[in-house]
């Protein structure tokens, strides 16, 4: 499906990123209608609701994964997957996409680690062959992440060798090697056995705490949520059904479909 | 017909001089063109260049349903015709490079098809240029799975090294069949060529086992 063509909408302010008016259907079915979000530079956003409710398809649009049916996504005052052409908006080139990319990282449910690889060198792939960095300088970038998950003495593993709790942490350390200003993390303890999921959230709370990225977080787990978020959004068939400060989402909610998940969420857990 | 020890012993050093620089050499440089081609038009197939894909797909189908003696005759004996001369050896090369190129793209395909979407989707979130996509997180991990196929299809090339007597390249079986045709005696040098043929496939498919366990453990 190609990115529809149409002219430059009104300018406005427009938040760090902000989705206009964005849809996005497989054939028939409608996953986000008419979506519009702003979050601002530094804000880490948890995103919540049941599944096939749209909140990863937020993420993968973000990142370019999925295409996007209608609407606009901007992403630091630039148009994600549109060229300004003229006064039109043009369906973004490989290479505007390729540029966008760069300031947005992910980590996935399922790591996605290069197994072929070692540990250290999954880290200096991407900040070599992408951003042109120096090996020396990748390395001890490498490292330093590395350090900070906790696997400094792991960099010569290969990710068959580490658990999968040490994978995640891998991975995220690779995805911040790449210096984002915005970290996308898709549901990344849903595949970890029970034990293994605090060190990824210890990870992932430090990162909230200690830095500015700008920080989207599909999740079941409420009590992380509550603890990193600025704001939590509770999507249901593509749309927001309430959103705001964790307390007032987890504590007071306005609506019972809101209720209802979290009283299902959390008698599960 | 009884076994002349003599004259086998005679003879062999003529037989393994032909195996070691034609049979050998022949097999190894095309499997080096196989192996660089058979990429080439795997990654066109995948990619989907308009034009380019489709007549790759049709070269390949051409080929893989036409006989290596066939090509050999068009290549080595009408060509000519139309101003292109090859010589007999670089003609084997070629054409059972070639060959065996259209079977290695099916099979690097299948290899590339085998790759977790993952994969792909961790190389976009890491804005890795296209080509290092290919060359470090595609091809690495498709070869692995790839390389027991592979070693099938070289070992069965290497069988089909005697087409070459065809266009007269004085391969092993050629200058066996000659020795034979000169001395009336066809049992020693073909008995030769089988045996020196049994002892170079086995070692090799051993060879390639080992080396698939080492690839599945790194």
């Amino acid at each position: 499906m190609s990115t529809p063509e149409s002219t430059l909408p009104p300018a406005k302010d427009k938040s760090f990123i902000h989705f206009d008016d964005v849809c996005k259907q497989y054939g028939d079915l409608t996953v986000l209608d008419d979506l519009c979000i702003d979050i601002d530079a530094g804000e880490k956003v948890t995103l919540i609701g049941p599944s096939g409710s749209g909140k990863t398809t937020i993420l993968r649009l973000l990142m370019t994964l999925e295409t996007l049916s209608g609407g606009y996504i901007w992403v630091d005052g630039k148009p994600l997957w549109h060229q300004q052409k003229g006064d039109r908006l043009v369906p973004a080139d490989q290479k505007h996409l390729r540029e966008m990319r760069k300031q947005i990282g992910m980590v996935f449910q399922h790591f996605n680690l290069f197994p072929n690889m070692t540990v250290l060198q999954n880290l200096i792939e991407a900040p070599i062959r992408s951003l042109g960095r120096p090996k020396e300088q990748a390395i001890a970038r490498a490292r330093e992440l590395l350090d900070s998950v906790g696997l400094a003495e792991k960099e010569s593993a290969h990710p068959n060798q580490l658990s999968g709790g040490q994978q995640q942490r891998v991975a995220i350390a690779r995805a911040l090697a790449m210096d984002p200003k915005i970290l996308l993390l898709d549901e990344v303890t849903s595949a970890l056995d029970p034990e293994l999921i605090a060190g990824v959230l210890g990870v992932l709370r430090e990162l909230a705490e200690t830095t500015d990225i700008t920080m989207l977080i599909v999740t079941h787990e409420m009590h992380f949520a509550r603890d990193v978020s600025d704001r939590v959004m509770m999507f249901d068939k593509g749309k927001i059904v309430e959103q705001g400060p964790p307390s007032q989402i987890f504590d007071d909610p306005e609506h019972n479909r809101t209720k209802n998940f979290l009283s299902a969420v959390l008698s599960a857990g | 017909m009884k076994w002349d020890m003599d004259f086998a012993l005679e003879i062999l050093p003529d037989i393994l001089e032909a195996f070691l620089r034609y049979t050998l050499v022949i097999t190894s440089l095309a499997t080096l063109l196989a192996a660089v081609l058979g990429m080439v038009f795997a990654v066109i197939r995948y990619v989907r260049i308009p034009v380019l894909t489709q007549v790759t797909t049709g070269f390949v189908q051409f080929t893989r349903a036409t006989p290596i003696p066939i090509q050999l005759f068009f290549v080595y004996y009408l060509l000519p015709d139309y101003g292109l001369t090859i010589g007999a050896v670089t003609t084997g090369v070629l054409v059972l490079g070639v060959h065996y190129a259209c079977y290695f793209a099916e099979v690097y395909r299948g290899g590339i098809e085998s790759i977790p979407p993952g994969q792909w989707e961790a190389c976009t979130a890491l804005s890795l240029p296209q080509q290092a996509v290919w060359r470090r997180v595609v091809l690495p991990q498709a070869v692995r799975k790839i390389l027991p196929s592979l070693g099938n299809y070289v070992i069965s090339m290497f069988k089909e090294v005697p087409f070459l007597v065809f266009i007269s390249v004085p391969e092993m079986v050629t200058v066996a069949r000659g020795i034979g045709g000169s001395n009336f005696r066809y049992v020693e040098p073909l008995t030769i060529c089988g045996i020196i043929y049994l002892l170079s496939s086995y070692p090799a498919s051993v060879a390639m086992r080992k080396l698939e366990t080492r690839l599945e453990h790194a």
